[in-house]
Parts: structure tokens; sequence; C-alpha cells
């Protein structure tokens, strides 16, 4: 059995008003040092597979389908063994 | 021969009855709603995916839709030049199905919108534009939270030649000014059609804008317009 864990964010180059809205309130809060809140989802899938490419191979095709929408979201998979 | 309309209903859908009274009572059309499990479209001349939050919005608007049993049809009756109009969360359904390109983000202040709003006449070249006038005026209501229209630089290019985009935010006027762009979409785009001309998806609500009583016509006149060029099965 493996474990994906996914990170999916909004790709750089589009602006992520909730990310942006954080980022303002953590100045509010006095932390002035931070530059730059980008918000996503994180999603974990436990996966029958026979090896750590297949399991990779099993989250990257339910990433591209449906998890994520590449129009406008760039997504990061990392397998770990369970 | 009357006109037929299919209006579909997913759960979470909550603008079907809306959608329907409009095309039933006000356009006196035969109408019929079309659970999401069905997949015969054969009678039906105009299909409408209404507005709502099917399945929640869970992980993105119109992503867990796009899966139901109905849509392969829908992709086969699009295919076909058959009409689709998706409002709102049937826009957002119909770029999860890739029907139409691009994406939906949150608002740019990340307020739902709930207003009447100016939209003009970009391209009168599709079926359902065809009976308006380039730079047409219409006040139409919208209701979304996610109606930020994000496309690439490339797909807006094409979009532009193809002359995809149906309406964009405007002022009172009919001008396009960053004011009027409610909610930060790309070029103010309200609406965008596919390359055939034949699936149409708008965050606007006209279906909401159809009787004096409601205090705003301009959504019967966007229906007659649409009804110009249906032609019954």
């Amino acid at each position: 059995m493996y474990k994906a864990k996914i990170n999916i964010t909004l790709r750089k180059s589009i602006l992520d008003p909730k990310g942006k809205a954080a980022h303002h309130a953590l100045h509010n809060l006095g932390l002035k040092d931070v530059n730059g809140v980008r918000i996503g989802k994180f999603i974990e899938m436990d996966i029958q597979a026979e090896s750590d490419k297949e399991a990779y191979e099993l989250a990257e095709t339910a990433c591209s389908k449906l998890l994520a929408n590449e129009v406008m979201e760039d997504y990061q998979i990392r397998i770990e063994k369970n | 021969m009357s006109n037929t309309i299919g209006v579909i209903v997913f759960p979470g859908s909550n603008c079907d009855h809306d959608a329907y009274h409009a095309m039933k009572h006000i356009m006196n059309a035969e109408t019929r709603f079309l659970w999401h499990k069905e997949t015969d479209l054969g009678d039906i001349d105009l299909l409408i995916i209404p507005g709502g939050f099917s399945y929640g919005d869970y992980l993105r608007s119109g992503a867990i839709a796009r899966f139901s049993p109905i849509m392969q049809s829908v992709v086969d009756y699009a295919a076909a030049g058959k009409p689709v109009l998706g409002i709102c969360n049937g826009f957002q359904i119909l770029l999860e199905s890739g029907l139409l390109p691009g994406a939906m983000l949150h608002n740019e202040q990340l307020r739902f919108i709930c207003k009447d709003v100016h939209i003009r006449t970009e391209s009168n070249g599709s079926l359902f534009t065809s009976g308006m006038k380039k730079g047409q005026v219409f006040r139409i209501p919208v209701s979304h939270g996610e109606g930020n229209y994000f496309i690439d630089d490339n797909g807006l290019n094409e979009l532009e030649n193809n002359e995809q985009i149906a309406f964009r935010y405007c002022n009172t006027e009919g001008e396009i000014t960053p004011e009027s762009n409610i909610n930060g979409s790309v070029s103010n785009i309200a609406g965008i059609t596919n390359k055939g001309g034949n699936v149409l998806g708008m965050m606007p609500h006209p279906e909401r804008a159809m009787e004096p009583v409601l205090g705003n016509t301009d959504g019967k006149l966007f229906f007659e317009s649409v009804f110009n060029r249906l032609q019954p099965a």
C-alpha cells in the first residue's frame, strides 16, 4: 500500500485572491516579514500498487483527470510507502 | 412544430425551476426536466444546463457534474451541432467538461456578487446571438462567487480570432471599462461560445429577468433571440 500526498496550487502566473487576503490579514497581525501567501489544496490518497512508480502514475492520472484543473492549477505528488 | 427545451437537473442545481418557468410559461415552449442520470436527448431542441451548486461545488465548481451519466450525451449532442446553453454553474460545468475553453477562479474581491449588471453583445455570429445586434446592451442579473473567467493569452487570442466572445461586462452606456468588470474576468468576459457557435456559457442569468413583475425583461429579449434560430427536432 502506498500513500500519495498531493499539493494543488493555482499556477504562479495567476493571482490568488484568497492568498492575497490572508497575506493582508497577516500583515495586520504584525507579521510584516511575510512576503507572499499562496493557498491551495492538500489531498491524501491510499493507493494499491506494485511499486512507487505505479502509484505515482496512478496519482498523476487522478490529478490530470479530476483532482486538478490544469488550465489554472499546478500539482505536486509525493509517494510514501505505508 | 414547437420547440422542446430540456433543463438538466443535477443534485444541487437550484436555478432549474427558474429556467423551466422561463421556458414553459414565458417563452411558451414545451419544456421538461432531465435528471442527470438520463441519457436520451433525442427530442430536445435546446438544452439548458442551469445554475446552482451541482455536487455542492466539491473540489471545484462543475468538476464532479462532468462525470454524471447525462454529460456524455451532452458531449455527443453538442458535437452534432445542437444548441447547449450553460448558465452560471452550467457555464462552469461546460468549462470543466472541456466543451468550452478556460476555467473559473474565485471572484477577484472574494465576494459573492448578486446584482443586475450590463453585458454587451460582442459577436452575433453564433446560433444564440444571431438575433442580436453587435454592441446591444442587456441588463441581466448575476449571482456567483466563482465567475472570474480565466484563459491564457494564446487562448484569449483564439477566442478573439474566432469571434467566440459572446458577451462582455460593460457599463450602462455599453462601454467596456475596468469598473464594470465585476469579478476580475480576463478581458471583461461574461460569456463565450465554442468554435461552432452552438455551445454558449455565460455567468449572467437571463432566465431571472423575464417578467415586468420582476422589474426586468431583458432576459426575454435575450431568449427571443435564442429562439430565433432554434429548429424543432
